[in-house]
């Protein structure tokens, strides 16, 4: 075997934690090596965030066509291709993976294609087609292997008729109906998605409401919304087995003591992730673990000194932008250079369904259940004049404040671009600024952004325009 | 640029005002809407902001002097400026006008009220004065004086805005050594915990105090502002009753406070010279009453009182009547086209009636909102000076004391002003049955001299009417 290359920083994983982890530590003057098993970007712009998100834009097209008459636009014969929409969001997906593979050229950072494997502190063996390779990290070792889909226990996905996220984003044909478990953020994407398409959509989950971690308002708005589009929501139901043969998939469900069996053509499993963690090399050299994932400190540094870990495998929210986050933190640590941690509580959690729920904090019944007194303001979109001239009228912000301080402990968005609404509040959040703050921040009309200063304004006791 | 300020006149009848405290001393910077002192009026205690940025270079009035409305009582200006022209121009700006504190004494009517011309003499170059309650019915209390030439733009665009806000800025921190940089939550904890900020050290980007540093100083031990709990009152406990020995005074004569010097000069001026004439009605309060009710269970909401209902009606009311908003001002009579409405309300030495602006353009929990808040300064003595002068009309409202009803005296200039009663359960007759309603009497005091007793009684009904269709204040 050749002798071991040395880099300043060895990253295995190449992710938004992993590639962002890698550039930022060659900003600050390190050498560093990229190992990636698959292509770089990882599962959020390859099979991911990105690529769902081009195929819920085609949902959105599809959407607005369908209601053209609306607009007084006759479209006539019309047909809206499945295997298109596929294809379109892997050239999206490819686009941006490219970018990655540019970003790492310009900041000189080698891109080794393997597994990485730890063999030591400071040792990664990478395994790749041309053989295996030996790196040494001179400073640390960032690990950010990412997350797989989950399954129920018994229940193993074929990506046939039993498929994950991972299935349904490559599948160019689409069911005619289809089971959808679990109704946190990607299964209720790919329930607009496919419903959008024609498919005839069932969505189980266990929890007494779909987006179970978003704010009960937020929930029920949504689960109304799309039992209104044609898709069957049904909550606090157990699936007891999924069971495929004959040309679809049996699902034995109970709820309320009753068991029933449903049939679909397929079964999309969406019942979280989990850590990818296997073969990692984390038992060699002692990574403490706990629940799955790996334990990590306000730095991303694991139990093993100069190990590093971020991303899903390191557990908290399962996001992309919480593993970004993460992969500074980590560059600057092994840099020296004094990160500032990562703030847990303030990172924005958003689903890109039709419309989107997008939220920040704490909801409402958790500030409550924090002790705090708390006011809260709402504002609906169908107040709104630049949503009524959208024609996107359904849903609202709810800000939750202190009532003693105006602090901004949670805000609750559905509605149209509410992925984007909700960065006005994370940035006031981060800057500490109150309900004052905000109302005294003057918002152009018409705008979205107006339904913020209302919602706001009436956690005051204030709002004008409703 | 150099900014004189001087004695501002914050009411009608206002001739000198006392420094009580300087919140700023010499060579302290100053930002525009900085407080920087407090002032004794005839009336209240206010505080006064700075309306130029700069330097505090010279106080010329010291704690406890009084000086008539108008007089130079300090100097703003950029440390370099020479501000010397600006001190030998000033009319008796010396330390000798500070009157001995008699307190009590009222203001000497032989001195005029005219406010000294702000004619700065020549070298000064840009120069901004404190101008006095100006004589329109407009009041802008504390403006640069218009008339003044413009600073240059650089120096202008430091210039603090001008004009009336409907919500006070947040204060500065009176910390010695200019800005403190914290976060606008770390500085409303600190405030409402009494800490210090100026004596923390911060641990966010770039020093800044953010919100664990004020709570990590509260955890570690009490705070050194902490305002001390008043003792508890022993319990009460039932003694046998002996006349004690009484060997004190039968009597004593109260000085005059400032205030109640003020009121015993200013209400015979009323009484007197106004001829008031006085209508009444009686209002069915039951739908108010629910409404109320409703409102106040909504969550987030600011608490309405009846008052507020009654201040939203009144104002509505006003803008169909103007010829109710109006004053007499001798050869003329002045309609006033916004509803400012004064709100009496009692101290404990007294009153004192701030005024509500805008209330035809103010939605109802926002009344209720700034009200309750002009109230509790008002008890606090922190009232703003542009808070106390410019009412249009004025509502007075015992119903918490329990009066049927009762008329109340106009204050000038203002041409009438509302006494309100309570809202009492009574029987009443509907549809020629009796029942139980809630009925609340009012009676306007209107002066005769501006308006007549239909006018009065008109707006009376339309006060009645809006309360008794409540849906109408919302709109």
């Amino acid at each position: 075997m050749a002798p071991a290359q040395k880099f300043d920083v060895v990253v295995v994983g190449t992710g938004p934690g992993g590639y962002v982890a890698a550039i930022r530590a060659a900003q600050l003057g390190l050498t560093v090596a990229a190992v990636e098993d698959d292509r770089p970007g990882g599962v959020c712009l390859n099979w991911g965030c990105i690529p769902t998100k081009a195929l819920l834009r085609n949902a959105e097209v599809v959407g607005l066509v369908a209601r053209a008459e609306e607009f007084g636009i006759t479209v006539g014969q019309w047909k809206a291709d499945y295997a298109h929409a596929v294809q379109r969001s892997r050239k999206v997906a490819d686009r941006m993976a490219k970018g990655v593979e540019f970003l790492f050229r310009k900041n000189k950072i080698t891109l080794l294609p393997g597994r990485g494997t730890l063999k030591s502190r400071n040792v990664v063996e990478v395994a790749g087609k041309d053989g295996a390779q030996t790196l040494e990290a001179g400073r640390g070792v960032i690990l950010g292997t990412g997350s797989e889909p989950k399954s129920l226990p018994g229940v193993t996905i074929d990506e046939k008729v039993v498929i994950s996220s991972n299935g349904a984003v490559r599948n160019e044909v689409r069911p005619a109906t289809l089971v959808v478990i679990g109704a946190g953020a990607v299964g209720m994407e790919f329930a607009d998605v496919y419903a959008a398409y024609g498919t005839q959509v069932t969505v189980l989950e266990a929890l007494p409401r779909v987006l179970p971690i978003e704010d009960e308002e937020a929930s029920t708005q949504i689960a109304r919304l799309f039992g209104r589009r044609g898709i069957t929501i049904r909550t606090g139901v157990r699936v007891k087995s999924v069971t495929p043969g004959g040309g679809g998939v049996a699902v034995e469900v109970e709820a309320d003591g009753k068991t029933e069996t449903l049939r679909a053509e397929q079964v999309l499993m969406a019942v979280g992730r989990a850590a990818r963690v296997k073969d990692v090399g984390l038992e060699a050299v002692g990574v403490a673990m706990e629940k799955g994932f790996v334990t990590v400190g306000p730095t991303c540094e694991t139990s093993v000194k100069g190990i590093y870990a971020i991303g899903d495998m390191a557990g908290r929210q399962l996001l992309a932008h919480k593993a970004m986050a993460e992969g500074v933190v980590a560059a600057e640590a092994i840099a020296g250079h004094g990160p500032r941690p990562v703030d847990y509580g303030n990172v924005p959690s958003c689903t890109y369904c039709r419309p989107q729920v997008a939220s920040i904090g704490v909801s409402e019944a958790a500030a409550k259940g924090n002790g705090r007194e708390v006011s809260v303001g709402r504002f609906p979109f169908t107040a709104n004049g630049k949503a009524v001239a959208l024609g996107e009228t359904e849903g609202f912000l709810k800000v939750v404040a202190d009532k003693r301080t105006g602090e901004i402990l949670g805000v609750h968005i559905v509605g149209p671009e509410a992925t984007e609404l909700i960065h006005e509040f994370a940035v006031g959040r981060t800057l500490e600024a109150t309900l004052e703050e905000l109302m005294h921040t003057i918002h152009a009309h018409p705008t979205l952004s107006e339904a913020a200063l209302e919602a706001t304004l009436a956690a005051l006791g204030q709002a004008i325009h409703i | 640029m150099i900014t004189k300020v001087v004695m501002p006149k914050l009411s009608d009848a206002m001739e000198t005002g006392k420094v009580i405290k300087w919140l700023k001393k010499e060579g302290d910077a100053i930002k525009g809407g900085d407080v920087i002192a407090e002032i004794e009026t005839d009336k209240a205690n206010v505080e006064i902001e700075a309306f130029g940025s700069g330097v505090l270079r010279k106080v010329i009035v010291d704690e406890g002097g009084q000086v008539p409305v108008g007089d130079l009582i300090a100097v703003i200006a950029d440390p370099a400026e020479n501000i010397e022209p600006v001190l030998a121009g000033a009319p008796k700006a010396t330390p000798s006008a500070a009157a001995p504190a008699v307190t009590g004494a009222p203001p000497d009517p032989a001195k005029p009220a005219a406010v000294p011309a702000a004619s700065a003499p020549g070298p000064v170059p840009a120069t901004e004065t404190y101008k006095s309650a100006p004589e329109t019915g407009k009041v802008v209390p504390l403006t640069p004086e218009s008339g003044a030439p413009r600073p240059q733009p650089a120096a202008a665009a430091a210039a603090a805005p001008a004009g009336p806000r409907l919500v006070a800025a947040p204060r500065a921190e009176a910390a010695t050594g200019g800005r403190v940089k914290a976060s606008p939550l770390a500085r409303k904890i600190a405030a409402q915990r009494g800490v210090d900020i100026g004596g923390l050290q911060g641990s966010g980007p770039g020093g800044r105090i953010v919100r664990r540093d004020v709570e990590a100083a509260l955890a570690a031990g009490p705070a050194p502002a902490a305002v001390a709990a008043p003792a508890a009152a022993p319990a009460p406990t039932r003694a046998p009753f002996v006349i004690p020995a009484r060997t004190d005074a039968e009597y004593e004569d109260l000085a005059l406070t400032p205030m109640r010097a003020t009121i015993a000069k200013r209400m015979p001026q009323s009484k007197a010279p106004v001829p008031h004439f006085y209508v009444t009605s009686e209002v069915a309060m039951d739908r108010a009453w629910e409404l109320r009710a409703e409102l106040n269970a909504l969550e987030g909401s600011p608490k309405v009182s009846v008052n507020d209902l009654v201040i939203r009606a009144c104002a509505l009311a006003l803008l169909r009547h103007p010829g109710v908003n109006a004053s007499f001002q001798g050869n003329t009579i002045r309609v006033y086209h916004r509803a400012h409405i004064g709100i009496a309300v009692a101290l404990d030495g007294g009153l004192i009636t701030p005024v509500l602006r805008d209330c035809d353009v103010k939605p109802l929990v926002q009344i209720a909102a700034e009200s309750r808040d002009l109230a509790e300064r008002a008890r606090a003595g922190k009232l703003r000076a542009s808070e106390i002068s410019g009412a249009t009309f004025s509502i007075s409202n015992l119903g918490m004391l329990d009066v049927e009803e009762f008329s109340a005296i106009i204050n000038p200039p203002e041409g009438a002003i509302l006494a309100v009663g309570s809202v009492a359960e009574k029987a009443v007759v509907v549809d020629g049955a009796l029942a139980v309603g809630r009925r609340m009497r009012m009676t306007i005091s209107c002066d005769h001299r501006a308006m007549d007793g239909a006018m009065g009684a008109r707006f009376l009904q339309d006060v009645k009417r809006l309360l008794e269709e409540p849906l109408r204040l919302l709109v």
